[in-house]
């Protein structure tokens, strides 16, 4: 069995700043991480590695720079690294994206066999946009089960799998047919720590390397930012309200504070206080 | 996965593709759409909200508001088409068929599609949730066309055009986004950012029934059957009244326990940042913010949680939002309607037995 798993390479939420003057990301020196939403994707592919026997192929579109990423997908286990990347690309929305991840992962079928599965995370942290998978999976006509939280079993011969969806108010199984596209919920199994084996391989590992000709993209207008149907045309950051918060201003120890506190609170939500005072009322009764 | 598009320059290097002409085979799209979401023969309040909010998009444009139910029950289908009429709608398109029973990407998708390229709307929105986005992403890519996320913001431009405004770089600024040369100019929106609309009882509006022509034969995915989640101590954090929260001010997993016992006295849901989620000490069905829960309540106390945009957005529906932070200069300040500049690890436990004396003594008063 081939896995493919979509990753991207994303920076560290954590450690975005944006500048206080001029409303620009501060980019310098804010580390890079796999998005933590497709660790749980390529986990998966792993296990169904360990339990099936499969060759899992890690994919991301990116800067040279994602090759860090997709090297550190290869010590958790992952047989073979493949980056997308051109200058074309720049500027994608989630449209221009999926385009050109399709055509990469057409090529990787060409060169390394059909996927039966390909795996992406939920959303990215960057992005949250949880679109480009959906797309993928459109643009090549794979089954598309979206927030996954378990593979309850694979059956090979039979061409079939079966999942557990999460939907509003609990868990849809579901049956289909492989080819599949499936995008991991989180917290649905617990990434492993990556061996000094792997690393070493994957120190040494060949990256397999792509541009938009290599994957056959003629027409470079649905790349990129020309290929995007959406236009961010303002960034900007959310304006303070015009009415400054109430400082409660109370001296001395905490519960004379906290007294205060009550009491500013009942003041501004005065429908909060008899809400709870009729409840109060009634658990006496 | 999805790749976020980068800001144009501030400056100078106007985008040519902003100016674009709609191509001609466009223009005929009119009218706003909202998808509206059903399982288990029940309406999710999502697009309720949405209807309400397209209400309000399809007046500026001065065209109707349409509705689409699809399902297999025709008594909750008729009720779901009254419901739609009476938060807004003035067209229902009503699609019947055994085979939409359940929710299915592969079926929704396919009625979505072709109802769209029959009756050509200019917008369309659904709820951001997990069936909508399952949806609006496959709709999207079939129609070749711009699709927003979760948006905080729907707005109509001064030359006609969809104005979407969302949270962009992991939540730290905000952005507007157009779909100028395509239609339907496609959006989702999560679960209580926007007010839910009053309902007017009565009102009525024209349906309009759509053979959707499925066999069910011919769909390779099956619902097997569906696992209901056990309602003990599954957050409701969106439809709560009261809601405290606690960040990393509050230094440790063990001293979120001050924000649960708060909650207890209030009978409030409880929940925390991103950050508490990232580290383990609450489940991620209690994280609020842009990529967690967005929430309305009458009442919101925030402990330790500095304020980021990705959280602001996500608590900005609140009536009173009440902020409890060591740092004056915090963000969360900025927004908040109250405030005190307190230790939450200290303050909390006063402040539970201050409610607790304040509701006991007008107990025995009364």
């Amino acid at each position: 069995m081939h896995i493919v798993v979509c990753i991207k390479q994303v920076p560290d939420s954590g450690q975005i700043r944006v500048h206080p003057v001029t409303n620009t990301i501060m980019r310098q020196g804010v580390p890079t991480i796999i998005n933590p939403y497709d660790l749980f994707a390529l986990e998966e592919a792993l296990r169904l590695k360990d339990k099936l026997g499969a060759t899992v192929t890690v994919l991301t579109m990116g800067p040279p720079t994602a090759a860090d990423s997709l090297r550190k997908a290869l010590t958790f286990g992952a047989d073979r690294a493949v980056l997308l990347t051109d200058r074309y690309f720049a500027g994608s929305d989630t449209l221009a994206t999926s385009f050109a991840l399709s055509m990469a992962l057409k090529k990787v079928a060409e060169e390394f066999g059909k996927p039966e599965i390909i795996f992406t995370g939920k959303q990215t942290i960057d992005g949250d946009t949880a679109q480009v998978g959906p797309g993928i999976a459109k643009r090549l006509d794979y089954n598309q089960l979206t927030y996954i939280s378990r593979i309850v079993e694979t059956d090979l011969d039979g061409g079939t799998i079966r999942v557990e969806r999460r939907a509003e108010g609990g868990l849809q199984v579901l049956e289909t047919k492989l080819p599949v596209l499936i995008t991991m919920l989180e917290a649905s199994n617990e990434m492993r720590r990556g061996s000094i084996e792997n690393a070493l391989i994957a120190a040494r590992a060949d990256v397999v390397t792509w541009n938009a000709q290599a994957v056959g993209i003629e027409d470079l207008t649905k790349c990129g930012l020309r290929g995007s149907p959406t236009i961010v045309k303002k960034v900007f950051a959310p304006t303070a309200r015009t009415e400054k918060a109430q400082i409660v201003e109370a001296e001395g120890k905490a519960d004379a504070r906290a007294a205060a506190l009550v009491e500013a609170i009942f003041a501004k939500a005065p429908a909060v206080e008899s809400d709870l005072l009729e409840n109060a009322a009634q658990h006496y009764v | 996965m999805a790749e976020e598009k980068k800001p144009a320059p501030a400056a100078g290097g106007g985008r040519a593709n902003t100016k674009k002409e709609l191509p001609e085979h466009f223009k005929a799209y009119k009218h706003v759409w909202v998808a509206v979401e059903i399982e288990h023969g029940q309406v999710h309040s999502v697009s309720f909200e949405l209807l309400g909010e397209g209400r309000k998009l399809a007046e500026k444009r001065g065209v109707e508001l349409a509705a689409c139910v699809m399902g297999d029950d025709r008594a909750s289908l008729e009720e779901a088409a009254k419901a739609c009429f009476e938060y807004g709608a003035d067209c229902v398109y009503v699609v019947q068929d055994p085979a939409l029973k359940h929710y299915r990407n592969e079926t929704s998708t396919k009625v979505l599609t072709d109802l769209v390229n029959t009756y050509q709307p200019e917008i369309l929105l659904l709820g951001a949730t997990n069936l909508g986005r399952d949806l609006a992403g496959s709709v999207a890519t079939t129609l070749q066309t711009g699709l927003t996320a979760d948006c905080t913001e729907l707005a109509i431009d001064d030359e006609g055009s969809l104005a979407a405004t969302r949270p962009t770089f992991g939540g730290s600024l905000l952005c507007t986004i157009f779909t100028l040369n395509f239609r339907p100019q496609m959006a989702t929106v999560r679960p209580r950012v926007l007010a839910m609309p009053d309902r007017q009882e009565g009102r009525t509006g024209k349906i309009i029934e759509f053979d959707p022509k499925l066999v069910e034969e011919d769909v390779i995915t099956k619902v097997l059957y569906f696992i209901a989640d056990r309602d003990t101590d599954k957050a409701n954090l969106p439809y709560a009244d009261i809601v405290v929260a606690g960040g990393l001010g509050l230094g440790s997993a063990e001293n979120f326990q001050l924000v649960k016992e708060l909650a207890e006295v209030l009978g409030a849901e409880y929940g925390g940042s991103r950050p508490l989620v990232q580290k383990g000490w609450i489940t991620s069905d209690r994280q609020i913010g842009q990529t967690g829960k967005t929430i309305r309540p009458k009442l919101y106390i925030a402990a330790g949680i500095s304020g980021a945009i990705q959280h602001r957005v996500g608590v900005e529906g609140a009536d009173v939002i009440v902020a409890i932070n060591t740092d004056p200069n915090a963000p969360i300040f900025e927004f908040a309607h109250l405030g005190i500049v307190a230790d939450a690890v200290t303050l909390l436990p006063a402040l539970t037995d201050a409610f607790a004396a304040r509701l006991r003594v007008n107990r025995l008063a009364s």
